[in-house]
């Protein structure tokens, strides 16, 4: 029944591991061809690598796994994909009905652990409720802000037969708003047509939205002439060729991108939720603008910044009666102090806020991915990303143009996310290019998977930034510790070439810059899974910084500025 | 710009019902919350309280509709405004969460506890407590040679000021409801 349930949903891949719990289904999906099924050598990974495929793709992720540790193990995943508002399905095995609260083998309280991990989730005691419930399921994952769901089926209801009912959304009292309030998108385009100084502040909420959110997003954008800057989560909606592109803002966002948020008199937010990642110190942000927010999440909207024109509703829906209504008026802006403000943002850009210093002798982590960019910029290309560093340099030096080609645990943060991530997303897109730019110490939290990879010939590109430190961890501690280094080195590392060469997979080891660009072909031309280590500046840091605790106008650039910037109260912040 | 045209009562889009700017005045709230009358709900929206750190000074459950499978919860909560629309809106999204309903915004509401006290004494303190009882209008509904269990019913603050008379004339034991609401009115 969960088998011809998953098939009336049009599910076509599930990631999983089997156990006691989950065998009748595992049964079921032996005996047919329909849906495929994806074994991964850690639950976490599962539910990781249906990230991956949702993201990639707009549809669902379905992962199904066994009671007790397989549905512990996937905890970090459920809640990496609660903050990251991932339409995820997750099937766990439960103990037979009449063995829970026992204490049972494999027992655990799967629904009590994962309530406040998920956006909704169930246990189904009764089988005539079964299909109903995971339709439902789909139906709640994949509507309104989505989000991961947990279905959680005692074996006895595995084995029992009950009704089967066909999908039928129309009957779910779930039904969120779409449609924004009328007036004050209104408000919204008066507002746009008189600032002098506007910026649109993008986030994953477009990309979530789907393509037509990001046509949409475009053709305003264009039409307007405002610039566009975008939070991680958002990087793709708006291409990084178009000329009103700022880049990415925040903590490690650029710097133009950063002083047109600060000083902006016009914040148009969509999609986005002011984490506290971009905002920095609250009570500076953006201090003389008029702020509008488009959200599907009525809970979003005032949480952390007060907003003037809050507008609760699919982006996609609003962005287009923003058009629609802006046009009506006559495509109305303040053409000359938008002018004199694109003008400022060209000064900012100036600073350069990327540069670094080059070098010769050793791999610097910025020229390695500038190299990886340049070659692989014309092809049909996805990436993924572990935590850290590696993750805001890959942010800054690499170019999206298009939506669903860019994965990474951003609300979380999950160290370990990538690899599997980036199974997710080769298993969705067989023909092309995944690469997981990863730090090594990431990469290890995850590196099982490898045997995923060879098992399912997943050409899927793994290319580790080396510099033997938890570079983020080193980072803080260098700047607000002290340079007392504690416990952030990789000891004890794995010759990763020897590691790839075990699985059955490619490894490349590169440590001069004069052979990375030959290196890299090497792996783009191999026909499989490749570990690439790629050793780098051991002590690089990452700017531009806005320290914890400080505002958006209060960047640190370089390495001079970093001397006695942050304070006790911003050590706190994290 | 203007405050968001605030109707009374709206709070199917509750996001819209704010306030001009941030306060720092904690405030009292009555929520009237209708729920899917299902496995956990309570937990969910108990679970959601301590995660995020809200206050929950009083709450009552049970179910009102039996062929709908409706629960009505009422919550007393405290915060700034800020945290009240925070609490309204994080409810709200709760999957099987239905209404909600600001009852302090609505409109003037009718609060009622129940609270059973048992109080020990004799002698004098005993026909005190019980003609104390009595201007309360409070019911014995237990009683022996040496105690009483009084029933009574009533806003919250007239409970605390039976239980502060009770206090000294021997109150023992106490049990409290917590308060159920409804808005005053059609």
């Amino acid at each position: 029944m969960v088998i011809q349930a998953l098939k009336d949903q049009g599910v076509d891949t599930v990631f999983g591991y089997p156990g006691g719990a989950v065998l009748p289904i595992y049964d079921e999906l032996f005996q047919q061809n329909e849906i495929r099924h994806i074994l991964v050598r850690h639950e976490q990974g599962a539910v990781h690598a249906a990230e991956g495929y949702a993201r990639s793709t707009g549809k669902p992720g379905v992962v199904i796994v066994t009671s007790g540790p397989g549905a512990t193990n996937a905890v970090t995943g459920l809640t990496d994909a609660l903050l990251d508002s991932i339409p995820i399905v997750v099937f766990t095995g439960q103990v037979p009905t009449f063995l829970i609260g026992s204490d049972a083998f494999q027992e655990a309280d799967t629904v009590g652990i994962t309530r406040p991990c998920t956006k909704h989730n169930w246990l189904v005691k009764d089988p005539d409720r079964l299909s109903g419930t995971i339709h439902e399921a789909f139906h709640v994952a994949t509507t309104g802000r989505p989000g991961p769901v947990l279905v959680d089926i005692p074996k006895d209801v595995q084995f029992a037969s009950g009704a089967y009912q066909k999908p039928a959304p129309e009957k779910s009292y779930y039904k969120p708003q779409v449609k924004g309030d009328r007036e004050a998108i209104t408000e919204l385009v008066a507002a746009m047509e008189t600032a002098k100084k506007p910026v649109f502040y993008t986030g994953g909420g477009v990309i979530n939205s789907g393509p037509a959110a990001s046509m949409l997003l475009r053709e305003l954008v264009d039409a307007t002439g405002f610039p566009i800057t975008s939070t991680l989560m958002g990087l793709g909606a708006y291409p990084a060729s178009g000329k009103n592109w700022l880049g990415m803002l925040g903590m490690h966002g650029l710097y133009e991108a950063n002083m047109a948020m600060h000083d902006c008199d016009l914040m148009i937010n969509i999609g986005a939720r002011f984490d506290d990642r971009i905002t920095g110190r609250v009570d500076a942000f953006s201090p003389r603008s008029l702020k509008a927010h488009i959200d599907i999440d009525p809970s979003s909207i005032n949480k952390v910044i007060h907003v003037d024109i809050p507008i609760v509703g699919d982006v996609a829906h609003v962005l287009e009666d923003i058009l629609t209504i802006w046009k009506s008026r006559g495509r109305k802006t303040n053409a000359e102090g938008v002018a004199r403000w694109q003008a400022k943002i060209a000064e900012w850009r100036k600073v350069d806020c990327l540069r670094y210093k080059p070098s010769t002798g050793t791999i610097k982590p910025q020229y390695a991915l500038e190299r990886l960019e340049a070659l692989t910029r014309d092809r049909d290309r996805y990436i993924t990303t572990e935590v850290g560093q590696h993750q805001m340099w890959a942010a800054q030096f690499l170019n999206f143009e298009d939506p669903n080609r860019w994965m990474t645990s951003g609300g979380l943060g999950t160290m370990g996310y990538g690899f599997p991530a980036s199974i997710g997303v080769q298993i969705a897109h067989p023909e092309a290019l995944v690469i997981n730019v990863a730090g090594e110490a990431s990469w290890l939290m995850n590196m099982q998977e490898l045997g995923t990879a060879a098992q399912f010939r997943l050409p899927v590109k793994q290319f580790i930034l080396n510099n033997e430190r938890l570079g983020m961890v080193r980072q803080w501690q260098e700047l607000l510790h002290g340079e007392r280094y504690s416990h952030s080195w990789s000891e004890s590392l794995p010759d990763f070439v020897k590691l790839a060469d075990a699985f059955g997979a490619k490894g490349i080891l590169c440590s001069d810059p004069k052979d990375l660009d030959d290196a890299i072909m090497e792996m783009l031309n191999h026909d499989g899974p490749v570990v690439f280590d790629c050793l780098v500046e051991k002590h690089e840091n990452c700017f531009p910084m806005i320290p914890s605790g400080k505002a958006h106008n209060e960047m640190l650039l370089g390495e001079a500025d970093t001397q006695g910037v942050i304070d006790s109260t911003g050590a706190a912040l994290v | 710009m203007s405050p968001l045209h605030i109707k009374k009562g709206a709070t199917s889009h509750s996001a819209y019902n704010l306030r001009s700017t941030f306060s720092d005045v904690e405030e009292r709230h009555t929520l009237a919350v209708l729920v899917e009358n299902e496995p956990g709900v309570l937990a969910r929206v108990i679970g959601l309280f301590s995660g995020r750190g809200y206050n929950i000074e009083s709450l009552t459950v049970a179910e009102v509709d039996h062929t709908g499978h409706r629960s009505r919860i009422t919550i007393v909560t405290t915060g700034t405004p800020q945290v009240i629309e925070q609490i309204k809106a994080q409810l709200g999204r709760i999957v099987t969460v239905h209404e909600v309903h600001d009852l302090t915004v609505e409109g003037r509401t009718v609060e009622r506890e129940l609270a059973m006290m048992k109080v020990n004494g004799q002698g004098d303190k005993r026909v005190e407590a019980l003609r104390i009882a009595e201007i309360f209008r409070a019911n014995v509904v237990d009683s022996t040679l040496s105690s009483f269990v009084f029933e009574i019913t009533g806003a919250p603050d007239k409970i605390d000021a039976f239980a502060d008379l009770m206090r000294p004339l021997g109150l023992a034991e106490m049990a409290r409801t917590g308060v159920a609401a409804l808005l005053r009115g059609d």
